[in-house]
C-alpha cells in the first residue's frame, strides 16, 4: 500500500476486470418476464417492501434486446419452452439467468407431460432459488450471490 | 387501385402488460382492433390429471397453485365440493375464520389488480401503494398458517390448524387502517381526467351479452346484472353477515373499477362483523374418519392412534358420485366438479375457472377500438393465466 | 323447485330422457345428444324456468366402468331463480354431439378444451382446434389411457446407464 502516498486525492487504482464486473453486478437490467405464481412474490420484491432499486435493478426492461437478466419465474410448460429459448437468444452477452422457485429449477410438484423439468433443460442457468414460492428475501440471496458470481469473472477477449 | 389489407400484430406471450403467458392475435386496420384472437396454454400445467394420481388432501396443494392471486378461494372451493359430496358438518368456528380469511383474500386479489391494471394505464405509483397495502395480507397469511402465499390453509371439515392468539387483534389493526387507503386510491384514480378519459367508454359490455358470453363476478356486475353467489346461494354462513352488491350501469372499463373498489369496502364490513363473534369450540369436524383427532388423545387412546394412523397413511373414501359446487371468487364463479368411484383418490376433478370464461369475451369488448384500449380492456377483466391454464 | 323442472321435461321430452335423478340436492338429467340444443333451448327460453346462464361444460372418461366411455356434463344456472340443472350426455369414442355455440358464446372456448382433453368433437363449432395443448400434439391428456408421464428420478455416477428417453406418445414412441 505504499503507492496511495505518492498520488494526489481522489483516484481510485484497480484493475480494468474489477472496474468492469463493478458495473456489470450493480446494474442489472432484468427482463419483465413472469409466468406464474414466482411473478408475484417477484414483484413484491420490486415493490417498496423488499426494494430491489437498492441493488440497481429497478429498471425492467420490457424488451430482450435491453436486458441482461432474466429472472425465470414460475413452470414452464411444454408450449412455452420454444418462445423462452428465442427470447434467451435474443439476448446480448454479458446475460445471467435466475431461475426462481421450484418449479423452475426441476419441475417442483408438477412431474407430468406438460411441464419441463427444470428450465436448465432449455437454457443454461447461473443461480437457481428454491421455494414455494422463494420468500423474497431468498430471492435477494439468490441475486447477491449471482453478484458475487459475477465479481469473480474473467474478461476473455471481446465478450 | 390500392389494395388494403389488415395486418395481423401479435401481442405475445411474453409482454409486460398481458398479466402473465396471454397471446393476443390483432387483426388491425391502421389502429383500429378488428378482431381479437386470445390464444392460451402457455402455462398448461396438467393440474387436474396430476390430481388424479394423489389422494384428495395431497390434491389440496395443488389447487393453490390455479388462481396464485386468491389461493384460499381454489381451495375452498374444492374443500366445498367434497364436503357436499360427503354431507359433511362444518363447524361455526371453522366457518366464520374461513370468511374472514376469503374476504381479506378477496382484498389481495383485488389490491393487486388494481395495481396492475393502474401500471398498464400509466399511473405507476398505484403499484407500489397496492403492493404495500398487500404485505399487510401476506403477513396474516402466514401469522395463520406459516406460509405467505400458497396457504392449503382449509381441510375437509374445517382448518388445518386452530388460529393462533392475538388474531382478533391483528385484523382489527388491518380494519383499522384500510379504510383510509382505499379513499386514497379513490382520491387518486377517480375523479383524475386522465383516467376518466382512458376508461369511461372503453370496453362496454351490455348486461345481455355479459350473460350470453358467461362472464360473472364484477365483470358482469359492472353491466347492472346483481348476480353475487354470496347472496344467491350462499355457502360459509354468509347469509348471516349483512353487505351490499356494488353495480354498475354502463359496463365499461370505469364501471368495473368503481364494482370492485366498492367490493373492497363490502368486504371490510363482513370482516368486522365476522370478527366481533368468532365462537368457541372445534375447528374441524370431530367426525373421526375424515379429521384426525387432537394430538393429546391420539397419544393416550388405542382407537384414535388407529384412526390418527388410517387417516395419514390411507386417507378418507367419499361415497360414489358426482358433484358440482361453485362459490364466488375475487374474479368471479369459480366451480370444482368432482367425480368420486370410492376410493381414496379422485376419480375426475374439473374446476371451471372464471378467467378462462372472461378471457373468451376479450373480442366483443374491443372490436373497432383502439390498440391501446385492449390493455385496458385485457386489465379490467382482472385474468390469471394460471386458472385459464391450470 | 327441481319437480317443476323435471314435470316439465317430462312432458315434452320424455322421449329424449333416459334418467332424471336428485343428487346432493342438484338435478341431474341424463339425455340422448339428438335432444340437446331442443332441450338446452327449452330450459333458456321458457319463462318459468329461465336458465340463461351456461356455467360449465366438461367430460369425464369411465375407461372400463361403463359400455358409453365417456360422459359430457353441462351445468347450466337460472340467474333469477337461482338454481341449477345438470344436463349430462353418455358418448362413445368417435361419435359426436351438437355445439351449443348458437345458444350460448361460452361454449365456445369450454367445447375446445374438452375436444382438446378428451377428443370429442362438437359439430357446428365454428373453430374445432387445440386449445391448452400444442397444435400438433398426438393424444388427448385427459383420457385414461394417456400416461401422466412421472419423470423418475435416475441416480447413477455413470452417464451411459441413464435412459433418459421416456415413452411419449405426442413424440410418436410407441
Amino acid at each position: 500500500m505504499g503507492i496511495e502516498k505518492y498520488i494526489p486525492d481522489g483516484i481510485i487504482l484497480t484493475t480494468v476486470e474489477k472496474a468492469v464486473n463493478w458495473s456489470r453486478k450493480s446494474s442489472l437490467w432484468p427482463l419483465g418476464f413472469g409466468l406464474a405464481c414466482c411473478a408475484i412474490e417477484m414483484m413484491s420484491t420490486f415493490a417498496s417492501r423488499f426494494d430491489l432499486a437498492r441493488f440497481g435493478m429497478e429498471v425492467m426492461r420490457p424488451s430482450p434486446r435491453q436486458a441482461d437478466l432474466i429472472i425465470v419465474s414460475g413452470r414452464l410448460s411444454v408450449k412455452m419452452a420454444p418462445v423462452i429459448r428465442q427470447l434467451y437468444d435474443q439476448m446480448p452477452n454479458p446475460k445471467y439467468v435466475i431461475s426462481m422457485g421450484a418449479c423452475a429449477s426441476c419441475g417442483g410438484i408438477f412431474n407430468n407431460y406438460a411441464i419441463v423439468q427444470g428450465v436448465d433443460r432449455v437454457i443454461p442457468v447461473d443461480v437457481y432459488v428454491p421455494g414455494c414460492p422463494p420468500r423474497p428475501e431468498q430471492l435477494i440471496d439468490g441475486i447477491m450471490k449471482l453478484r458475487a458470481k459475477i465479481e469473480k469473472e474473467k474478461l476473455k477477449g471481446v465478450s | 387501385m390500392a389494395e388494403f389489407k389488415t395486418m395481423v400484430l401479435n401481442m405475445g406471450p411474453q409482454h409486460p402488460a398481458t398479466h402473465g403467458v396471454l397471446r393476443v392475435l390483432l387483426e388491425l386496420d391502421g389502429e383500429t382492433v378488428i378482431r381479437a384472437k386470445p390464444m392460451i396454454g402457455y402455462l398448461h400445467t396438467g393440474i387436474e390429471k396430476n390430481m388424479e394420481a394423489k389422494t384428495y388432501t395431497q390434491a389440496l396443494t395443488m389447487t393453490d397453485r390455479m388462481d396464485y392471486l386468491a389461493p384460499l378461494s381454489n381451495n375452498l372451493v374444492y374443500v366445498g365440493a367434497i364436503e357436499k359430496l360427503m354431507e359433511v358438518e362444518v363447524p361455526p368456528r371453522a366457518e366464520y375464520v374461513r370468511v374472514i380469511m376469503i374476504e381479506l383474500t378477496r382484498i389481495a386479489s383485488h389490491l393487486v389488480w388494481l395495481g396492475t391494471h393502474a401500471i398498464d394505464i400509466g399511473a405507476m405509483s398505484m403499484l407500489l401503494y397496492c403492493f404495500r397495502e398487500r404485505e399487510k395480507i401476506i403477513q396474516m397469511y402466514e401469522f395463520v398458517s406459516g406460509v405467505r402465499m400458497m396457504a392449503s390453509y382449509f381441510r375437509v371439515g374445517g382448518l388445518a390448524k386452530d388460529i393462533p392468539a392475538g388474531f382478533d387483534e391483528r385484523v382489527k389493526d388491518i380494519l383499522d387502517t384500510f379504510p383510509s387507503k382505499i379513499n386514497e386510491y379513490e382520491g387518486l384514480l377517480t375523479e383524475n381526467r386522465i383516467w376518466r378519459k382512458r376508461t369511461i367508454g372503453v370496453g362496454v359490455v351490455s348486461a345481455e351479452d355479459a350473460i350470453n358470453s358467461g362472464l360473472s363476478g364484477p365483470n358482469i356486475r359492472g353491466s347492472g346484472v346483481a348476480w353475487d353467489l354470496r347472496k344467491s346461494n350462499p355457502y360459509s354462513y354468509y347469509d348471516k353477515f349483512e353487505f351490499d352488491i356494488p353495480t354498475g350501469r354502463n359496463g365499461d372499463v370505469y364501471d368495473r373499477y368503481k364494482v370492485r373498489l366498492s367490493e373492497m369496502r363490502q368486504s371490510l364490513r363482513i370482516v368486522t362483523q365476522a370478527v366481533e363473534g368468532i365462537p368457541e369450540g372445534p375447528f374441524i369436524t370431530t367426525d373421526r374418519k375424515i379429521a384426525p383427532p387432537p394430538k393429546p388423545e391420539v397419544l393416550k387412546g388405542m382407537e384414535e392412534l388407529i384412526h390418527h394412523f388410517k387417516i395419514f397413511v390411507h386417507g378418507f373414501n367419499p361415497p360414489e358420485g358426482d358433484v358440482y359446487f361453485s362459490i364466488e371468487s375475487p374474479k368471479g364463479e369459480i366451480g370444482c366438479y368432482i367425480v368420486s368411484d370410492g376410493s381414496k383418490k379422485p376419480f375426475r376433478v374439473h374446476f371451471r375457472p372464471p378467467s378462462f370464461v372472461n378471457i373468451s369475451a376479450l373480442n366483443k369488448l374491443v372490436e373497432g377500438r383502439m390498440v391501446a384500449d385492449v390493455i385496458a380492456c385485457i386489465g379490467s377483466l382482472d385474468i390469471v393465466l394460471g386458472e385459464i391454464d391450470r | 323447485m327441481s319437480s317443476v323442472i323435471e314435470e316439465k321435461l317430462k312432458k315434452g321430452y320424455s322421449d329424449k330422457i333416459d334418467e332424471l335423478y336428485t343428487f346432493r340436492g342438484d338435478l341431474n338429467v341424463i339425455i340422448k345428444p339428438s335432444g340437446l340444443i331442443e332441450i338446452c333451448r327449452f330450459l333458456k327460453i321458457d319463462t318459468e324456468l329461465k336458465f340463461n346462464f351456461l356455467s360449465c361444460i366438461t367430460a369425464a372418461d369411465y375407461l372400463g366402468k361403463r359400455d358409453k366411455r365417456f360422459e359430457v356434463v353441462y351445468v347450466l344456472y337460472s340467474i333469477p331463480k337461482r338454481n341449477r340443472v345438470i344436463i349430462k350426455i353418455r358418448v362413445d369414442d368417435g361419435e359426436d354431439i351438437p355445439s351449443l355455440t348458437a345458444l350460448w358464446d361460452t361454449a365456445n372456448f369450454q367445447e375446445r378444451e374438452v375436444y382438446d382433453m378428451f377428443g370429442i368433437k362438437f359439430t357446428g363449432h365454428p373453430d374445432m382446434t387445440r386449445i391448452l395443448m400444442d397444435d400438433d400434439w398426438i393424444g388427448h391428456p385427459q383420457r385414461k389411457d394417456f400416461p401422466l408421464t412421472y419423470e423418475l428420478p435416475q441416480f447413477s455416477h455413470s452417464r451411459d446407464e441413464i435412459d433418459t428417453r421416456h415413452k411419449a406418445p405426442w413424440r410418436g414412441d410407441e
